[in-house]
C-alpha cells in the first residue's frame, strides 16, 4: 500500500505519493520548476542545479529532482534569491562554451533558449570565454558540436539506460569536461554505437544534430519513446 | 592645419569608408582613394563549422541583401553535396533571389540615390533624403517603398522572415510553396510593376538634367562582367560569365564561373581590407571591370520579360551599346528590377511551381564547391573547401563590391580632378564624391564584412602630405 504524504509547496497543501520527488509532485500540480539535466524517462543528477528549491528548516538549497518528499515539508519555489542563482546559472552554461542561437541547428527547439527567454535574460552580465571548441562530425547521421553542450548528460544517461549501448561516457573535469564515445574514439568510429539517434533525441540544445539538418530544422520529433519506456519497465503500461 | 566639419544628415552608402584626395604643388588633383576601413573576416569565422551552416552564418555578411549570400553558399554546398536541386526548388529559390534584386535595389534607387537626382546635387543635405523626398515627389516616394516592400514582403513570405531567412537549405529550400502564397504574391505583382514603370518614366524625364555628372561620374572605358543563361540573356541565378570589353567586344563568353580563379585575381592593397579583383589578362590594376546592374544589362544580349527588354532598347538607343560612365548604374538599376518583378511572375506560373519535391539530400560527396550568383550589387562567389566530415577548412569570398573596387577608385579620382578646385573641400564636392560611390550601390559590410555605422570621411591631402582638410559624415 502506498503512504500518501502531505506538504507545502509555495503555501498550498498537496498530496504526494511516498518516493516522488519534489519535482514530480510540484510538476502534477501545475508548479513549474525550471530544469535541464532532467528528463522524464531518466534518472536524475541534479547535475545543472536549475531546479534548486527552499526546504523550510533547511539552511541549504535542494534539488527538486533528486529530494524525495517527506511528511509536512514546506517548500518554497520561487523567491527573489531562486531566481536570482537560476539566472546566473543559465548565463554561465550560455558563457562556458559558444552558443550563437542565430545560427544553430536547434534555433527555436532548443531548451537552453526558452528557458533564457522565461528568465528573461537578454543580455550577459559575466564575461565570455569563447573557448576553442570542436566537432565531431565522422559519424555518418549524427554529429556533436561541443560549442553547444552544456553537460546535462542526458545523452550518457539515455545511451546507457534506454538504449543499453553505454556509447557515451564523460572525459576530463571543470571546464576542460567533455561528453565522449567510446573513450574519445570519434563517433564515426564507435564500436559500441548503434546508430539509434537516441540521444540526438534528447539533447537539449544545438549540441547532437542530424547530419545534414540546417539553421533551426533541429527538432526533437522523435522525443516521445523516452516515457513510453519508462513507464513500460516501471510497469506502469501493463494494465 | 586640419580640421574637421560634421555634416548632419549622415551619408547614405552602406558600411564604413574614408576617401583621400591628393593633390600636386600646383593644387591639382593628382590621386585620389576609397578606403573601406573596416574588417569582420568571415572566411575565418567560417572555418571550423559544418558545411550546412553556411548558407545561414554566410548571410548575416548583410542585413540588406542576405539572400544573395543565402545563395552563393547554397549553391557551394550543393556542389559539396554533389546534388542538383530539384527544378521546382531551384525555381524557388530564383523567386526569392530576384525579390532579393527588387528590394536592394528599390533601397538604393529610390531611398539613397533619388534625393540627390529630383534635388540636385548642390542641395541642402536636411533636405535631400526620404523625408525630402516624400514632401516634394510623394508619388515617387510612396512608390519606392510600395516596390521595396513588394520585395521584402515575398521574402517574408517565402522564407518566414524578411532579414536572414533561413528557407534556402543546401540541396534546394526547405519547404514547397502553398498555392495561397503563390496566389497572394501574384496579385502584388500587377502594383510593383506599375511603380517601377513610373519611376522610369520619371528618371528617363530628368536624364538629361544630369548630363555633367554623368561626363564625370566614373565614365572611363573598362570591361563588364554578368552572368548569362544559355541563350545570352541576364541571369540572376545560374548560367555563365560573359565579359565584354567597351567597345562591345567579348572578352570571354561561357566562363564556367567555377573556374574564377584563371580569370580573376584578388589584389590586396595596405589602404583599404576591400580587395581589389581584376581581369587576370589585362593585369593589376589595368585589369579594371564592372559588374551589377549597368553590367547586367550591358553583356546580357536580352533581359527576357517583354518590358524589361522594352526598356532596354530604349537604354541603348538613348546611350549606346557600352555606355561608360558608372552614373548609368540608376537607369540600369531600373530595367533590372522591372526584369525581376516580371520573371517574379513567369516563375510563379509555371506548371511545375507548386510540386512539393524541393530539397535534395546528401552526405559529403566532394571537397571543393563553388556558387555563384547575381547579387543586387553584382557577381557573388561563394568558394569553400571542406573535410571528409564536410567541416569547413577554407573559404574564400568575391564581393560584387569587390569586382567594382578598381572601378570606384577610378570613379572617385575622376569625380575629385572635375570638382574639387582648391584645398578647401565643400558640401556640394562632397556629395558628388559619395554619389559616384553611391551609383555602384556598394555595400561595404558584405565586400569587407565591415562592422558599424555609417561614416564617410574625405581627406584632402598636399603634396607634402599635410591634411589640408577632412570632412566626417
Amino acid at each position: 500500500m502506498t503512504t500518501v504524504h502531505t506538504l507545502r509547496i509555495d503555501g498550498a497543501d498537496v498530496a504526494a505519493s511516498d518516493g516522488q520527488s519534489i519535482l514530480a509532485v510540484a510538476t502534477e500540480n501545475g508548479i513549474d520548476i525550471p530544469t535541464m539535466c532532467h528528463l522524464d524517462g531518466l534518472s536524475d543528477t541534479a547535475s545543472c542545479r536549475l531546479c534548486l528549491v527552499e526546504v523550510a528548516g533547511s539552511n541549504k538549497l535542494t534539488p527538486a529532482c533528486t529530494t524525495l518528499v517527506t511528511e509536512g515539508m514546506d517548500i518554497t519555489t520561487t523567491s527573489e534569491q531562486l531566481t536570482e542563482y537560476r539566472r546566473t546559472i543559465t548565463e554561465m552554461l550560455f558563457l562556458e562554451r559558444n552558443h550563437i542561437c542565430a545560427i544553430c541547428v536547434a534555433n527555436n527547439h532548443c531548451e537552453l533558449q526558452d528557458l533564457a527567454e522565461k528568465l528573461q535574460i537578454d543580455h550577459f552580465e559575466l564575461p565570455v570565454i569563447n573557448p576553442s571548441v570542436g566537432i565531431d562530425a565522422s559519424h555518418p547521421l549524427f554529429a556533436i558540436d561541443h560549442n553547444r553542450c552544456i553537460m546535462c548528460q542526458r545523452c550518457v544517461r539515455v545511451c546507457a539506460e534506454i538504449e543499453g549501448a553505454f556509447t557515451w561516457g564523460v572525459m576530463g573535469s571543470g571546464i576542460a569536461e567533455r561528453v565522449v564515445t567510446d573513450m574519445g574514439t570519434p563517433w564515426g568510429e564507435s564500436p559500441t554505437c548503434t546508430s539509434c539517434g537516441k540521444c540526438v533525441q534528447v539533447c537539449p540544445t544545438g549540441a547532437l544534430f542530424e547530419n545534414g539538418r540546417s539553421i533551426a530544422e533541429g527538432s526533437k520529433a522523435q522525443r516521445p519513446f523516452l516515457p513510453f519506456l519508462k513507464r513500460l519497465g516501471e510497469g506502469l503500461e501493463q494494465t | 592645419m586640419t580640421s574637421t566639419i560634421v555634416i548632419d544628415p549622415v551619408t547614405r552608402i552602406e558600411g564604413h569608408s574614408k576617401i583621400t584626395i591628393h593633390l600636386d604643388d600646383h593644387g591639382e588633383v593628382v590621386d585620389a582613394q576609397f578606403h573601406v576601413t573596416q574588417f569582420r573576416g568571415f572566411e575565418r569565422i567560417a572555418q571550423g563549422r559544418p558545411i550546412h551552416e553556411m548558407p545561414s552564418i554566410m548571410a548575416r555578411i548583410c542585413g540588406i541583401c542576405p539572400v544573395s549570400h543565402l545563395i552563393a553558399s547554397s549553391k557551394a554546398c550543393d556542389q559539396i553535396l554533389a546534388v542538383e536541386p530539384p527544378p521546382t526548388g531551384a525555381d524557388l529559390r530564383r523567386v526569392m533571389n530576384l525579390a532579393q534584386i527588387v528590394q536592394s535595389n528599390a533601397l538604393s534607387f529610390f531611398h539613397l540615390s533619388s534625393p540627390d537626382l529630383l534635388f540636385g546635387f548642390d542641395a541642402d543635405p536636411a533636405q535631400r533624403n526620404i523625408i525630402g523626398l516624400l514632401q516634394a515627389n510623394p508619388q515617387l516616394a510612396r512608390d519606392g517603398v510600395g516596390v521595396r516592400r513588394f520585395g521584402q514582403q515575398i521574402i517574408e513570405w517565402l522564407g518566414g522572415k524578411r532579414i536572414h531567412p533561413s528557407w534556402i537549405v543546401p540541396g534546394g529550400v526547405d519547404s514547397p510553396l502553398s498555392e495561397e502564397t503563390r496566389d497572394r504574391i501574384l496579385s502584388t505583382v500587377p502594383e510593383a510593376i506599375a511603380a517601377i514603370e513610373r519611376a522610369i518614366v520619371w528618371y528617363k524625364s530628368s536624364l538629361l538634367d544630369w548630363a555633367d555628372e554623368a561626363a564625370s561620374f566614373g565614365d572611363f572605358r573598362s570591361a563588364f562582367m554578368g552572368l548569362v543563361d544559355q541563350d545570352g540573356n541576364v541571369d540572376h541565378y545560374d548560367g555563365l560569365l560573359r565579359v565584354m570589353d567597351a567597345d562591345g567586344n567579348l572578352l570571354a563568353d561561357r566562363i564556367d564561373p567555377t573556374a574564377y580563379t584563371d580569370y580573376l585575381g584578388e589584389a590586396v592593397e595596405p589602404w583599404t581590407y576591400l580587395k581589389s579583383t581584376y581581369w587576370k589578362m589585362l593585369g593589376y590594376p589595368d585589369g579594371v571591370y564592372r559588374v551589377g546592374p549597368l553590367a547586367r544589362v550591358i553583356v546580357a544580349g536580352q533581359m527576357g520579360t517583354p518590358r524589361a527588354d522594352i526598356e532596354l532598347d530604349e537604354f541603348r538607343r538613348r546611350l549606346g551599346r557600352v555606355p561608360g560612365s558608372s552614373f548609368h548604374y540608376h537607369y540600369a538599376r531600373l530595367i533590372d528590377m522591372l526584369y525581376a518583378a516580371e520573371r517574379i511572375e513567369e516563375l510563379l506560373r509555371g506548371p511545375d511551381i507548386l510540386l512539393p519535391r524541393v530539397r535534395a539530400f546528401a552526405g559529403i560527396n566532394s571537397n571543393e564547391g563553388i556558387g555563384v550568383s547575381e547579387a543586387p550589387r553584382g557577381t557573388l562567389l561563394h568558394h569553400y573547401r571542406v573535410d571528409d566530415d564536410g567541416i569547413v577548412q577554407w573559404a574564400n569570398l568575391v564581393i560584387a563590391t569587390g569586382h567594382n573596387n578598381l572601378a570606384m577608385n577610378r570613379s572617385v579620382l575622376q569625380v575629385a580632378k572635375r570638382y574639387v578646385r582648391s584645398a578647401e573641400l565643400t558640401e556640394p564636392m562632397l556629395n558628388r564624391v559619395e554619389a559616384v560611390i553611391r551609383c555602384y550601390d556598394p555595400c561595404l559590410s558584405c565586400s569587407t564584412h565591415a562592422l558599424g555605422e555609417m561614416a564617410l570621411q574625405v581627406q584632402l591631402i598636399g603634396h607634402t602630405g599635410v591634411v589640408l582638410d577632412e570632412l566626417v559624415r
